[in-house]
């Protein structure tokens, strides 16, 4: 099904406002610096505040030539579980392949809620609550790049510390130090949760 | 995996070309800054406010306006640059054959886009297939590199031949997309830009000139007869100045870009981010021993009829991919084709399909399929 299979393709799934972009944005400037290669790139659709948003991210140590959107993820990132009731998360997800989650509920839930919503995922669910974790470490639900954390423990396609490292390049002048090394924090809980 | 390099960074379309802009750093930038803008100005703006470029930036009150302040200060010999899309293109049509027949050399960064109605900005080449008439040189781009690069090779080729130029990339598809790029260093960019020298400039005002008087019959004909002829220049000049680019960046542009088709007999013609996604096809179906290739369409206008004849003449199909009409005629690609093969007495089989209108998505599997002869459709829907 797969077209190139050495090239690791995520999708995020999340609402208008969210930050998925910035988060996908994060994580190709983190692989650029390891000196992959990376395609990033929204669903181009009307961006409405609120509303579902799919943005695509694709990693790989060759030149990426294909301009299609993703059909096929690797690893599926959900920033906001009440879109388990509206998109096909799962979709093309085998079993070998993650989706990771933000969200309160347990992995058997989630499955249950797409299995209930006509989806079938026998894969890894990795859930997390990385609104819970950004309120208490930042003290503002920021759960776009706290479950950047999570994602390199799962996926271990960038190092942590590149993320750290373009975390603070993009956001130091625009939130301050204060508010990045807090964020960083968040992050780094994230990556070390089991 | 490639070693770490400072010049291997990651950028959208528009942000490559914005970086490429700030090199070339123009005299003046008139611009109209909302939809169907990109983000090509807003990164630009950037710049001039950080003070990163002595710009002009002319806010104006529409596209119209935006690339009659062009024509102002291009005549007035200021190198000048302006960007656009879709409605905004359209809009400055008038300005366009005003901007060729006067010979101005100002270069136009398009992020090709649909027109309305109904209404709709995303990705196709219906506004610069509009435009193809207007005798300004078209450049495509497949990805933010060419984007980065041809925007400097733009430059440069309008300012040689005294003819303005749009350099176009994929609405969307490449202009909001982050692609990896190499960019050159800024001196050896200047270098290969140079000093705008103007010809005839109004601001000279010991030589004092006339522009865009009235020509009646006894002279407008001559005049388009001589644009016509800049137009064929073009092709030499190209090619110099690829050369030249070349030389600092080791990333060489042809007319167009053939991709497997030594002894390919199935070649495929298209221009933009198609292109690359049927690489991937290509390199999948040569593996299973198809004869396939990709023919990609660099230099639209002018048109190569002979280089590409040359290529095509010993497939056994051919398959035109456009992501425009010309409604009640062929598909403008497909057309110009269709004439390269004849005009060779060439007579092929060649097939049209029309892909993307309107920012739909094309998938490597729908290339497959026309390709295997699976998919016989005109409309890739």
């Amino acid at each position: 099904m797969k077209y190139e299979k050495d090239i690791f393709e995520i999708i995020f799934f999340a609402r208008g406002g969210q930050g998925a972009k910035t988060a996908a944005e994060i994580l190709a400037q983190s692989a650029v610096e390891e000196g992959k290669f990376v395609q990033s790139f929204p669903n181009f659709g009307p961006e409405r505040s609120g509303a579902p948003t799919k943005t695509y991210l694709r990693i790989s140590d060759q030149p990426i030539l294909t301009h299609e959107p993703i059909v096929d993820p690797d690893v599926v990132v959900v920033l906001d579980d009440t879109l388990l009731g509206s998109q096909n998360v799962s979709d093309n997800l085998d079993r070998r392949e993650a989706l990771i989650i933000n969200s309160k509920f347990s992995s058997e839930k989630i499955r249950t809620i797409i299995a209930e919503k006509g989806g079938k995922f026998e894969g890894k669910i990795y859930p997390i609550d990385a609104d819970g974790l950004s309120l208490e470490i930042i003290g503002q639900p920021r759960p776009n790049t706290v479950i950047l954390g999570k994602f390199i423990q799962v996926t271990e396609v960038t190092r942590l510390e590149s993320v750290v490292k373009e975390f603070r390049k993009i956001f130091e002048e625009k939130i301050g130090s204060e508010l990045t090394t807090k964020n960083i924090e968040a992050v780094e809980k994230a990556y070390d949760e089991i | 995996m490639e070693k770490k390099n400072k010049n291997n960074i990651a950028l959208t379309g528009g942000a490559a070309a914005a970086e490429a802009l700030r090199q070339i750093e123009p005299d003046v930038m008139p611009i109209y800054p909302i939809t169907p803008q990109t983000p090509i100005i807003e990164t630009y703006a950037k710049f001039q406010a950080n003070g990163l470029v002595d710009t002009e930036i002319i806010r104006v009150e529409s596209e119209h306006s935006a690339i009659s302040a062009a024509v102002g200060a291009s005549a007035a010999g200021a190198r000048t640059v302006t960007a656009t899309s879709s409605q905004g293109l359209a809009l400055m049509h008038e300005i366009l054959y005003i901007t060729s027949g006067l010979r101005l050399p100002i270069l136009l960064v398009i992020s090709a886009r649909a027109l309305s109605a109904p209404i709709n900005i995303h990705g196709d080449h219906s506004d610069v297939m509009g435009a193809r008439d207007s005798g300004w040189i078209q450049l495509f781009c497949e990805n933010a590199q060419e984007a980065y690069d041809k925007t400097l090779i733009g430059m440069k080729l309008a300012e040689r031949v005294k003819m303005p130029a749009m350099v176009i990339m994929d609405g969307f598809n490449t202009s909001h997309s982050v692609e990896n790029l190499k960019t050159i260093d800024d001196q050896k960019v200047k270098k290969f830009i140079g000093e705008l020298e103007p010809v005839n400039p109004l601001l000279d005002v010991d030589n004092p000139v006339t522009y865009g008087p009235v020509a009646l019959q006894n002279s407008y004909f001559e005049f388009r007869i001589d644009e016509e002829k800049a137009m064929q220049e073009v092709f030499i000049e190209y090619e110099k100045i690829a050369q030249d680019f070349e030389k600092i960046s080791h990333r060489k542009y042809d007319y167009f870009e053939t991709y497997q088709t030594e002894g390919a007999e199935k070649i495929m013609v298209m221009a933009g981010t198609s292109a690359g996604t049927a690489k991937v096809v290509i390199n999948k179906l040569r593996k299973q021993g198809e004869k396939v290739g990709i023919l990609k369409i660099n230099l639209f206008r002018p048109f190569p009829y002979q280089e590409i004849a040359e290529v095509l003449k010993d497939a056994q199909e051919i398959i035109v991919l456009d992501r425009a009409q010309s409604i009640g005629s062929k598909p403008p690609i497909y057309s110009e084709v269709i004439s390269a093969l004849f005009q060779a007495k060439k007579l092929k089989k060649v097939k049209s399909c029309v892909y993307g209108l309107g920012g739909r998505d094309l998938f490597q599997k729908q290339i497959e399929d026309i390709l295997t002869g699976k998919n016989q459709e005109h409309y890739l829907t």
